[in-house]
């Protein structure tokens, strides 16, 4: 319990600012396609003997980078494009699990996450892999930003936008590959949106949006593990569970105002 | 261009050479000629679909041309205002924040820059609450933070009202005298931008004709674009004829630049009305 608990806070602390970008970006599609994609890794982490955390990053960023080239063709409408990569990636992981018969597999720990698996490596994996996500996204936080407002305006001022997008693609694929055990992979961008549309309610500025977000994301995961611990839940949908009401409750708090008291307009 | 002769001295901001540009074998652009010089106010007009965004882009690196060349004076530093900027309702951003994005911006610098456009007022408000003129100014305001050498402005005015349009267009103005700065426009309407630009440029996939604002709004290939039908043609006919008395028509306006004294001007848009 106490290593579930560790993890689960270090996923949601390095969710809450990630996840503020999938909002802000309107990529919550795009992280459902790479989670999706993660049972492959699963499968191909066993088969090739390399592990299934190393397994999972390499197919996630694998499919990030296939998608960034397909979506610079524009043959197919982003949503199209998502929806084709993330289903036959699900099924094909789902296919390959079923053909390998030696191996033992609980379908249902990786779809929806077990805090019973959480082993002190994968804290390891969490920890290490979740401060070197932060400090990427830290170092490239401004450009980020200025992408995600106008990525014609970020490239006239020499911004190296295809890079940048690339590597903020990146961070969500291995958040992702580390968070996978614990709120399963079909459930693992609600923890990336629900925190952060909740804290946008409270927040005037984009870093306090992701901080928030990441408090957010830690008290749902404290909350989500407790009933899953007394009410023999499954992990993910627990913390799933608590970070909605979260979200519900939020909605009935009156907005903090984005501008500051009302101005008489100009003219 | 005119200002080239003006200052010989003085290398042209933007040179762009039979430029061809082509999106999946249709080609949108044909063999564009375009010159900038310094101080000088280039306005690219022509109808919807006709290439201008493209032309703009491509003179910004946003678009890779089919053939031609584009030569920008070396070291020369642009400052691009786009079309709009939809920025998404979740991101909680301030006119600050947003301005100082882009670059290290001193707070004194922030607020003069916004006394110069006219937008001081807006400093702390979220982007998203804006009005179509005041975010146009927060926008230019941003590329003013570049010291420009040439600013590059699309449809600057397109979602203000006419009032608004007019104002800009003066501040546009103002600032290239003020700053010196070339400046290359893209407009839809000739007659708001004739009186405050050197040279019209305009283009329909290609150049139909170029030259100065007068010329242009005379020239048959402007007409047979702008002016389809017969009494269409004939209201522009004689609007561009005399041009100078439809500035009159909206110089009724207070803040407009070059208030025409005759009394016969101001009454000429009446007489055009009863005409058309």
């Amino acid at each position: 319990m106490i290593r579930a608990l560790l993890g689960g806070c270090g996923i949601a602390l390095v969710a809450g600012p990630l996840g503020s970008f999938v909002v802000w970006r309107r990529m919550a599609y795009f992280g459902d396609t790479l989670s999706h994609s993660a049972l492959l890794g699963i499968a191909l982490g066993y088969l090739l003997g390399i592990g299934m955390t190393v397994g999972v990053i390499a197919v996630c960023v694998a499919i990030a980078v296939l998608l960034v080239v397909l979506q610079e063709q524009r043959q197919l409408a982003s949503d199209t494009l998502l929806g084709i990569v993330s289903h036959s990636t699900l099924s094909l992981g789902l296919v390959a699990i079923a053909f390998m018969e030696t191996m033992r597999i609980d379908l249902l720990a990786y779809l929806f996450g077990d805090i019973l698996s959480v082993t002190t490596t994968d804290i390891g994996w969490i920890y290490g892999g979740g401060a070197v996500a932060l400090g990427v996204l830290a170092f490239i936080w401004r450009r980020l930003l200025a992408i995600t407002v106008d990525e014609d305006l970020a490239r006239v001022e020499g911004m190296p936008v295809i890079a940048i997008r690339l590597t903020f693609m990146l961070l969500i694929a291995a958040v992702i590959a580390i968070a996978m055990k614990i709120v399963g992979i079909l459930l693992i961008t609600s923890l990336l949106i629900v925190p952060a549309a909740t804290a946008r309610r409270f927040s005037s500025s984009p870093e306090l949006m992701a901080v928030m977000a990441s408090v957010i994301g830690v008290t749902a995961v404290v909350a989500g593990l407790f009933g899953s611990l007394f009410w023999d839940l499954p992990s993910g949908p627990s913390i799933v569970t608590s970070a909605a009401l979260m979200f519900a409750l939020s909605l009935m708090v009156p907005v903090f105002p984005l501008s500051r008291a009302p101005r008489p307009r100009a003219r | 261009m005119s200002s080239i002769q003006e200052h010989p001295a003085q290398p042209p901001l933007v040179t762009v050479r039979g430029l061809s540009v082509s999106f999946g074998g249709r080609t949108v652009l044909e063999d564009i000629d375009l010159t900038v010089g310094a101080g000088e106010i280039v306005t690219l007009i022509g109808p919807n679909g006709a290439g201008k965004t493209t032309l703009v882009k491509s003179v910004l690196g946003l678009v890779k041309p089919s053939a031609g060349s584009i030569r920008l004076r070396p070291g020369l530093t642009v400052g691009y205002m786009p079309q709009r900027l939809q920025v998404e309702r979740t991101l909680p951003l301030t006119v600050r924040r947003f301005l100082t994005l882009w670059r290290k911006v001193g707070r004194a610098e922030l607020s003069q820059v916004l006394d110069e456009v006219g937008a001081a007022h807006v400093i702390d408000d979220a982007v998203q609450t804006l009005s179509g003129g005041e975010l146009q100014r927060v926008l230019l305001a941003r590329a003013l933070l570049r010291r420009p050498d040439i600013l590059v402005l699309d449809e600057p005015v397109q979602a203000v009202d006419v009032h608004g349009q007019i104002e800009l267009f003066n501040l546009i103005a103002e600032i290239r005298r003020t700053r010196g700065c070339g400046v290359l426009l893209v407009s839809h309407d000739l007659h708001l931008v004739m009186a405050r630009t050197d040279t019209v440029v305009c283009v329909n996939r290609h150049i139909c004709c170029s030259g100065h604002p007068e010329d242009v709004s005379r020239h048959p290939e402007y007409l047979a674009m702008f002016g389809r039908h017969a009494e269409a043609l004939a209201v522009y006919q004689h609007s561009h004829d005399h041009h100078h008395d439809c500035g009159g028509a909206v110089v009724t306006l207070p803040s407009a630049p070059q208030p025409l004294p005759d009394a016969q001007a101001r009454e000429h848009p009446a007489r055009h009305h009863h005409h058309g």
